[in-house]
């Protein structure tokens, strides 16, 4: 059984207890725990259960590589799935559950899959679940959901906060055991500005629980001083409980710093995403001890060597009282000293090695009266939810028994990978190293930066150096040449610490074992436990063509999920390439893509979630039209009134009221929204010309003109209409969504192509809140308010004037975008609410209501003027909407002019804009085709038009639309045929798109 | 004609880690014109009332100054009630020159950010060196504050002052708020 | 994410500051232009695997246009310049010449 120690424990508070639940059980851990430790404290080695046989699982790391204990933290608004048991620090009160499983992690119903396994292999799902076609959504999917798959998604809102931080410095160094602190103290003492993130909540990494002294001192002493000159540099920002997640272009890095997963009842952001643009970056991320391939090597207690001894020194927590240990290297040796030293038992050490001497920690074992049996291995492990006994036998043979050894625990070691992800990411290539079996950084190709220079530098273990003294020299040399790098320099007098070494022998690179194990013991050798892939699998896929190593990722899944292979990848590749008669580095790697491990997406989103999840622009009079009852629809970033809604009335009757009460009493729409940009200058005529379709040059002082813009396509992009203010002065109006897009293109125009012509261009957008006065009483409302003669004399269709209204300062646009007699007046934004009240107050006896998005749009299309983005999509010229008048015929060039030369835009088979009336009267259906005879290429009815724009018309009491139809315009009065979704057809004759007052004498008195 | 009224009408916030405060009416006059030619730099400092900026700098006097925009463009700064007849002024001093004087002032809010985590709060919203090395009083920055564009500036040390679109006042303010939540100190400059 | 440094106002920030519009040093092609110019300077586009020379807008910034020098393979960046020109500058075709080599041969 595991249980705690009586001593040890490095990173332990033992005057601090806490309590923590599992399952529902009450469980006591103490600080500094993690949530493996204090389960492991207390005997809770089963922690879930497998993704496809639902075997049992124990963990089997201590760190980020950890594939098995991923458990359901916290519950409600505070519930997260997939977190991991060893990554994840214990808090009072921490409540745990293991995910995976039914009806209970003890007893699962899904276990019957590992009974099945020799019908479950590589790319089961995908031979198996092909045909019948529908059977996949309605049975196959369900029930492998249900029965595969890892966490369950939370349902309850997340009610933490979280946020971004920009931060610049000259060197990153990710990772804070020896290497990174070494690292970052030797860039520190230059000057630099330096961040060292590190993941866990302690520095130092693996090198203490590893032991050895540095200059005469122990590690501890070591880091302790490190630790103390860090903090006293200025320049150097230090970050536990921080992970270097991923690098990127030009010195991007994302670090994920976990503020207060460990303390819940903190206030301030739970994660915090550090956005860091670096100079230069140095990966100090460690290695990863690989795990041997043998059969039953995923029985809970079948462990990785180095977690064995991290939770006996770091955590004072005995994995199991009899521990095996099994090994190709020298390194788990470690685990059997610290075993010893603690007082447990390590019946035998099964070394694939054939040694022929015993040095260094060999000796030191055997001097402890360990026993050692070289040239051996495990035949299988035996247990079930619990390691019971090993088989033993050569490592040369098939696997025959030669002896069984009882035990509670197994502690392997199949040599170490560098972590090479941060390297990897944005470009770093690797090579093989033969003597360590190991994918490390290939420092001839490294990841290059904007100027084209190399800009991550690997350090210690991450770049294949784990001598103690290697990675401290190694550490020491990358600060230095990354500070050459930015021309700075290590200061004089400061060298590398330099560390005891000890005498190793080589270690001997295992695949498999046994050498040659029989196909019985393969299906049972787990390469990734996270996805139930095991040797056999890898060895299937070969068989069956997968040969490129991505291919046989997918069809596996080996490497894949919520550990991206971190344990499995190396030993799966060599086993392809063994599989395939190729050597390892010909097969290569998967691709490693950040994060490095999984980030919450919510700290992606950073501050950007609920009322803040995106900018929304309120226009000077918003407040008033929340408080009146407004139903807002989003243009762009705008909020604008689709309707007033009076009473208990619904949307569609108080637009219809609206619409009326506009065209018979009085209306008021803010139009603060649609653009206005003002264009000076001595060409600014010239421009203007080749801005729009028509002469805007020829425009009047004081008049105003509606306009076309096309596209170099010659496609219409937006319209609006253009008042001279002066001689060198125009200002044109665009719709909501092309303020800024029309002033980006007419400055890009200005900038890039016509440089020389004098024009200046400024968006002044939200300098003016605009109110459009429009009905019969418009006049008399703003007679009212007086200050200027608003008459038709005075102020005659299409024209503008300044002038005082109410004693506000107006610009007065007669202008009408509903066929109404119309007012358009601009004030300035600090005064649109006041303006808009005195409106109100004035228009209260003469019926003014305010109307909204969709009364404006009847009123217009009951007039027939287009709609940018209804009856233009991207792919319209003017020509198409009847809009020959507006497109000069006496200018050379405009933008767009050339395009629509263009055979495909003359082409009078081109849908055009005509009006549509439905026989009955009914409305139709938004965006309908009309179809006539015969079907096209795919079989669909050919079509000849299509919807545009369609509404109820209160005014007429009918059904209109406008659509683009081909030939339209030569078939008025013809009748077509439009097929609704729901099965209807509804039948409407070609008409005239000028509905209402087509003489346009209403707007004109 | 009636009082200006701001986006927030001067809404202040000191929950959190900075105090933000929405200042303002502020008279704002964008100039373009050619920034080296005398008369313009001349009738620009009798509108802003101090000298013309050096390139990324602004320059600023209680509520007067003059911002670098861009190399044919400064933001003139004055009190609000004086900013018609500034305008006014420099189209007359500029009947001649190739140039253009629009009001600005009530298409803009303006924003103050004070407290020894100002330069934090900042950083966690806009993608700038905020170091006290890399960014120091009388420098003028143009750029995106969370999903917005921005511009800021330093009147002194632990001060920033926000220039935005009036339209999304709101939005920056509670953008400003969130960033400045308790317990959200980084410790990082 | 790249960093780019816009000509016209100095400063180095972030791509989340710019945006980019495409193939640089275009020749516009109007009204009187023949089909095959009018296509060229529409639709065609060089879209190489190496050096490419393109045109930026400091949109979160100055606004203002500039031309960026960059590398589509390594991203690279070799330099920003003025948007009012209508060839690259000699010292930024030296500089790529330098880290690229005959590039001009391979890109045709």
């Amino acid at each position: 059984m595991s249980t705690r120690l009586a001593t040890g424990g490095r990173l332990l508070d033992t005057s601090k207890p806490l309590n923590f639940t599992f399952n529902g059980k009450h469980m006591r851990g103490l600080a500094g725990d993690t949530l493996a430790s204090a389960l492991l404290a207390n005997d809770q080695m089963l922690m879930g259960r497998s993704f496809k046989y639902h075997r049992p699982r124990g963990v089997v790391a201590s760190g980020a590589e950890e594939p098995n204990g991923l458990v359901h933290l916290g519950d409600e608004a505070t519930f997260e799935p997939n977190q991991r048991v060893t990554t994840t620090s214990l808090f009072e009160g921490l409540k745990a559950k293991s995910q995976n499983h039914w009806p209970s992690l003890e007893f699962d119903v899904g276990a019957i899959n590992k009974h099945l396994s020799r019908f479950l292999p590589a790319g089961f799902y995908y031979k198996m679940f092909m045909y019948p076609r529908s059977f996949w959504k309605h049975v196959y999917e369900p029930v492998i959901r249900k029965s595969a798959g890892l966490g369950a998604a939370p349902k309850t809102r997340d009610e933490d906060t979280y946020e971004h931080f920009y931060a610049f410095c000259d060197v990153l160094v990710v990772g804070g055991g020896v290497a990174g602190l070494e690292a970052a103290r030797t860039a520190g003492l230059s000057g630099a500005r330096v961040i060292l993130v590190e993941q866990t909540d302690h520095w130092g990494g693996r090198a203490p629980v590893d032991g050895g002294m540095i200059d005469g001192a122990s590690v501890d002493d070591y880091i302790t001083k490190t630790l103390a000159a860090l903090e006293g540099m200025d320049n150097v920002d230090i970050r536990l409980r921080t992970m270097g997640a991923g690098v990127y272009d030009h010195g991007y890095a994302l670090a994920y710093e976990q503020l207060t997963d460990h303390q819940p009842d903190a206030t301030g952001p739970r994660h915090r995403l550090w956005r860091i643009r670096a100079a230069q970056i140095i990966t100090a991320t460690g290695a990863i001890e690989r795990p041997l391939s043998f059969a039953g090597n995923d029985i809970p207690g079948v462990m990785l060597a180095s977690a064995v001894r991290d939770y006996v020194v770091n955590y004072g927590v005995s994995v199991g009282d009899r521990t095996v240990v099994v090994t190709n290297n020298d390194n788990a040796y470690l685990t059997a000293i610290a075993l010893k030293h603690a007082g447990l038992n390590v019946p035998v050490i099964l070394d694939a090695r054939v040694l022929p001497e015993d040095r260094g920690l060999v000796a030191q074992a055997k001097a402890l009266g360990i026993r050692v049996m070289m040239g051996h291995a495990i035949s299988s492990v035996k247990g079930g939810k619990r390691v019971t006994s090993v088989e033993i036998c050569s490592q040369a043979g098939e696997g025959a028994v030669l002896e069984e050894i009882p035990c509670d625990a197994v502690a392997m070691s199949g040599g170490w990978s560098p972590v090479v992800h941060l390297w990897s990411h944005c470009g770093g290539k690797l090579r093989w190293d033969t003597g360590l079996a190991c994918f490390s950084p290939d420092l001839d190709n490294p990841p290059k930066g904007a100027d084209g220079m190399t800009f991550v530098t690997p350090a210690g273990a991450a770049s294949g150096m784990f001598a103690l003294d290697d990675v401290l020299h190694d550490a020491f040399a990358a600060a230095d040449g990354v500070l050459t790098c930015l021309d700075m320099k290590v200061p004089s007098g400061v060298t590398s610490p330099v560390a005891e070494r000890r005498e190793e022998s080589p270690m001997a690179p295992i695949w498999m074992m046994p050498h040659g194990a029989s196909a019985k013991l393969r299906e049972k050798a787990w390469l990734d436990y996270q996805n139930d892939v095991k040797v056999s699998d890898v060895r299937l896929a070969a068989q069956e063509g997968f040969v490129s190593v991505e291919h046989a990722k997918r069809y596996t899944t080996l490497g894949m999920a919520t550990d991206q292979g971190k344990l499995s990848n190396i030993n799966g590749l060599a086993t392809l390439a063994g599989a395939l008669g190729a050597d390892i580095p010909t097969v290569g790697t998967t691709t490693f893509r950040p994060p490095y491990h999984p980030i919450s997406l919510a700290s992606i989103a950073g501050e950007a979630k609920d009322h803040v999840f995106q900018p929304i622009r309120r226009t000077p009079m918003h407040d008033w039209h929340e408080a009146n009852g407004a139903e807002f629809e989003p243009v762009g970033q705008w909020r604008r009134p689709y309707a007033f809604k009076r009473g208990g009335e619904s949307t569609h009757d108080a637009v219809m009221r609206e619409v009326t009460n506009t065209r018979q009493k009085l209306g008021m729409l803010d139009a603060s929204t649609l653009g206005k940009i003002i264009v000076k200058g001595p060409d600014a005529g010239k421009f203007l010309d080749m801005m729009y379709t028509n002469m805007m040059s020829t425009l009047k002082p004081g008049k105003c003109r509606y306009g076309l813009m096309c596209s170099e396509n010659g496609f219409l992009i937006d319209d609006g209409v253009v008042a001279r203010i002066d001689d060198d002065t125009w200002l044109c109006h665009t719709t909501t969504g092309g303020a800024e897009s029309i002033h980006a293109h007419m400055e890009e125009w200005l900038q890039t192509e016509w440089w020389d012509w004098k024009v200046y261009v400024a968006n002044v957008t939200e300098q003016y809140a605009q109110v459009a006065v429009v009905g019969p009483n418009a006049r008399t409302a703003l007679e009212k308010l007086g200050g200027m003669d608003v008459s038709k004399e005075a102020i005659g269709f299409m024209e503008w004037v300044d002038g005082t209204l109410g004693g506000f300062q107006v610009r007065v646009y007669r202008i009408s975008f509903s066929g109404e007699l119309s007012y358009e007046i601009a004030v300035d934004a600090s005064h649109g609410q006041a303006f808009w009240d005195a409106l109100m107050a004035v228009g209260a006896d003469l019926g003014v209501m305010p109307y909204g998005t969709e009364a404006l749009h009847i009123l217009r299309a009951e007039k027939g003027f287009i709609m940018i983005g209804d009856e233009t999509d991207g792919t319209v010229i003017p020509q198409d909407l009847g809009l020959h008048w507006a497109l000069s015929k006496k200018k050379d060039d405009y933008l767009g002019k050339r395009a629509q030369e263009r055979s495909h835009m003359t082409d009078p088979d081109r849908w055009k804009l005509v009006g549509l009336e439905t026989t009955d009267g009914a409305t139709l259906p938004d965006g309908a085709y009309a179809v006539t005879e015969g079907t096209n290429a795919n079989g669909q009815r050919n079509m000849i038009g299509r919807v545009t724009s369609t509404y109820r018309s209160p005014t007429l009491d009918r059904g209109i639309a406008m659509g683009l139809v081909l030939h339209g315009p030569d078939r008025m009065g013809e009748v077509l045929t439009f097929p609704g979704t729901d099965g209807t057809e509804y039948k409407a004759k070609i008409v005239d798109p000028v509905f209402y007052d087509k003489e346009g004498e209403k707007q004109n008195v | 004609m009636s009082e200006p009224v701001t986006a927030l009408r001067g809404a202040t916030d000191a929950a959190g880690i900075v105090q933000i405060r929405e200042i303002g009416p502020r008279g704002m006059i964008t100039l373009r014109g050619d920034l080296s030619d005398k008369a313009t730099i001349k009738a620009a400092v009798a509108a802003g009332g101090v000298n013309v900026p050096e390139v990324r700098h602004c320059n600023t006097e209680g509520e007067s100054g003059i911002a670098w925009m861009s190399p044919d463009e400064v933001l003139i700064m004055c009190p609000y009630a004086e900013v018609h007849a500034r305008i006014a002024d420099l189209r007359t001093k500029l009947a001649k020159q190739h140039s253009l004087a629009v009001n600005v002032s009530d298409a803009r809010a303006l924003f103050s950010v004070t407290g020894p985590h100002a330069r934090e709060v900042m950083a966690k919203l806009s993608p700038v060196d905020l170091h006290v090395d890399a960014f120091t009083p009388g420098m003028f920055r143009r750029t995106r504050l969370a999903q917005v564009p921005a511009a800021f500036w330093m009147p002194q040390e632990q001060t920033f002052n926000i220039v935005c679109f009036r339209s999304v006042a709101v939005y920056v303010y509670d953008v400003l708020k969130v960033a400045a939540q308790p317990g959200s100190e980084v410790g990082h400059f | 994410m790249l960093t780019i440094h816009c000509p016209n106002c100095g400063i180095t920030a972030e791509e989340t500051e710019f945006h980019a519009h495409g193939e640089a040093h275009l020749k516009r092609f109007g009204p009187g232009s023949s089909d095959g110019e009018f296509e060229g300077y529409l639709f065609m586009r060089k879209n190489p695997k190496g050096v490419h020379f393109e045109r930026w807008r400091h949109q979160n910034g100055c606004g203002k246009w500039f031309h960026v020098a960059r590398c589509t393979m390594t991203l690279e960046v070799f330099g920003s310049y003025s948007a009012q020109t209508y060839a690259p500058p000699q010292d930024i075709l030296d500089h790529i010449e330098n880290r690229r080599p005959g590039w001009q041969e391979s890109a045709t």
